[in-house]
């Protein structure tokens, strides 16, 4: 850069080892992650196609392709959406518990224990939901179908098992709650104090100061993160088939009864095992189906991300 | 509206650190106050203990007494909140919430102070907040654009119109002009000019003709070395000590002779 080093006349940039090395293994990285991603795109389709054309008749249900994957993708976003309504409340309040209320020590150990639920592995919440939650839970939709049962969603007869649509909603949400609370917390914690002393030396209370300083700055963020959550939710299989198995309804928005639409991800670890031929083909379209939500949501995610730099306040 | 501010043998500290030490002063109302003394001596610090900012910090803390008007500010039963209602407070660096609007901004005081206030009632506090900063006439025709799209006097201006809607006994100014062209300070000064007729102002600034220029009182902070805590060194009229100041270490730092 500078004249005083000997290096040989530069008419460009003197390049270093280091640097090529890392911008090599970095670009071979990113054209990795294409190839593979468009491997799998393209096995999915090319799998899909005898699905895809067959006709009605052949498929499993005799409906055709679009009556088998409907109520799946139905059961899929409807699963999805309860977690994420669920789960995103939740995980801002504990964020902000333990961003801007709890003593230091408590935040450091809450905010561990949280991750932690991150680490456990999804059969297990499965057979947490199966035999721990969904027992307790039969008696609170009995509530719910006497007092709101003129809703379509708490519609009877109750499911005596609780292994219905809205504890799947409930299990999902407790999965995708670490992710969405980890990235909450981070942005929060990233609120520039200018900010929060702004509103505190206008005499903001704690609650004041978070309104009008802390989370319209960090709305988009945690709209991001909930949307990681919500790819999550929409791909997680165990838990659903563990809970829902054998209960494969049609597109249905009755959340506590025993006939539940089934998830992709869920049906196709289900039915797997026991396909050959063109079903395979089926659930193989079935799956990209919910590679093509999956891939419209991480794009929604990161549109709204985006558009946070526009009022980051890096001024 | 305007009040006084009487300050004994305050300590305040950061942890365990001492950042400032036994500081006496009385402030007056309906006057400008300036404080100068070199980086680091506490000046910030001394400020933000006079609305109870200095407490949002983790671990800080202060030892002494704040009165304002025959009110102990650090009493038991005082509620910071209440406190920084009183008393407005305008940084160092324009801090305008990047995701509001312009009016929006001036009014966020107001709103906090849950009156219920009318539509019409608050175009006229924000019209009136902005021309009392100067900066009505700029922004006449853009109170919904959003505050951060100003340049960064007018953001000070903003935030200078913010802290006054309220209608504060007291304005705290930390070095407000120090991100600002000649103009918008100017600007700013003659705005204090003007400010002290309602409000008691302190000033923290390193401008000495600044200091020279808008205040009745001057007081000079210094330190004895790294570490150690800064004190109030002189405490006297504008006048005295820019002209045959008591001590001579302000006689040394004011003629630039500092250090
Ligand atoms: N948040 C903090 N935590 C710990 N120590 C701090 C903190 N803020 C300031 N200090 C220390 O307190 C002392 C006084 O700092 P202060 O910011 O009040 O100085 P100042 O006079 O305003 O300086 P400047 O003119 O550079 O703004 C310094 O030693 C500083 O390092
Ligand atoms: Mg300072």
């Amino acid at each position: 850069m500078t004249s005083t080093t000997s290096a040989p006349p530069a008419q460009q940039p003197k390049s270093r080892p280091g640097d090529r090395i890392f911008a090599g293994s970095a670009k071979g990285a990113g054209i990795l992650i294409l190839v593979i991603l468009a491997g799998v795109a393209l096995f999915l389709i090319s799998e899909s196609v005898p699905a895809l054309t067959a006709s009605a008749d052949e498929i499993s249900g005799d409906g055709g392709l679009a009556s088998y994957i409907g109520p799946l993708v139905f059961g899929t976003l409807l699963s999805a959406v309860i977690a994420l309504l669920v789960a995103t409340p939740l995980a801002v309040a504990i964020a902000l518990f333990i961003t801007f209320y709890a003593p230091r020590k408590l935040a450091a150990g809450l905010g561990y224990v949280v991750d932690l639920l991150a680490a456990i592995p999804s059969i297990v919440y499965g057979f947490w939901g199966i035999f721990w939650l969904a027992p307790r839970l039969v008696p609170f939709y009995r509530w719910l179908e006497e007092n709101l049962g003129f809703l379509p969603f708490f519609a009877g007869p109750v499911s005596s098992t609780g292994r219905t649509m809205l504890t799947i909603g409930l299990v999902l949400a407790v999965m995708i709650l670490p992710i969405v609370s980890a990235i909450s917390r981070e942005v929060f914690s990233q609120v520039p104090t200018l900010h929060t002393e702004a509103a505190l030396a206008l005499g903001a209370t704690r609650w004041e100061m978070i309104k009008i300083a802390v989370i319209p700055y960090g709305k988009s963020g945690v709209i991001g993160g909930s949307m990681l959550g919500l790819g999550r939710a929409l791909g997680e299989t165990m838990a659903v088939a563990i809970i829902l198995s054998g209960s494969a309804a049609g597109i249905t928005w009755a959340l506590i009864s025993s006939a539940n639409p089934q998830t992709i991800a869920a049906n196709i670890a289900l039915q797997f095992p026991e396909s050959t031929g063109l079903a395979v083909n089926t659930l193989i379209a079935s799956g990209l189906a919910l590679f093509v939500i999956t891939l419209l949501v991480n794009m929604l995610a990161r549109w709204v991300v985006n558009r946070r730099a526009d009022f980051s306040g890096a001024n | 509206m305007a009040k006084r501010i009487d300050v004994s043998d305050l300590d305040i500290y950061y942890g365990n650190f001492k950042a400032v030490e036994g500081v006496n002063l009385s402030i007056e109302p309906r006057s400008i106050t300036a404080l100068i003394g070199p980086s680091g001596c506490g000046k910030s610090t001394f400020l933000r203990s006079l609305n109870r900012m200095h407490e949002v910090i983790p671990g800080a803390r202060v030892e002494g007494k704040v009165v304002i008007e025959g009110q102990d500010l650090y009493g038991s039963d005082v509620d910071p909140v209440d406190v920084r209602r009183q008393i407005g407070m305008v940084f160092q660096r324009p801090n305008p919430f990047p995701t509001m609007s312009i009016y929006d901004n001036v009014a966020a005081g107001l709103r906090l102070n849950a009156k219920k206030t009318s539509k019409s009632d608050m175009d006229g506090l924000v019209e009136r907040s902005l021309k009392g900063a100067n900066l009505w006439n700029e922004v006449k025709d853009r109170l919904n654009r959003p505050g951060s799209g100003l340049s960064g006097g007018q953001q000070q201006r903003l935030c200078i119109a913010r802290a006054i809607a309220v209608q504060p006994e007291v304005l705290l100014m930390d070095e407000p002009c120090s991100a600002l062209d000649p103009i918008s300070t100017l600007a700013v000064e003659d705005l204090m000019m003007e400010l002290k007729e309602q409000f008691t102002i302190v000033i923290v600034t390193h401008n000495m003709q600044q200091a020279a220029r808008v205040s009745e009182t001057t007081g000079f902070f210094n330190l004895n070395g790294v570490g150690q805590p800064g004190r109030l060194i002189e405490y006297n009229p504008t006048e005295k000590i820019f002209s045959n100041p008591d001590e001579k270490a302000t006689e040394d730092y004011i003629s630039g002779r500092f250090g």
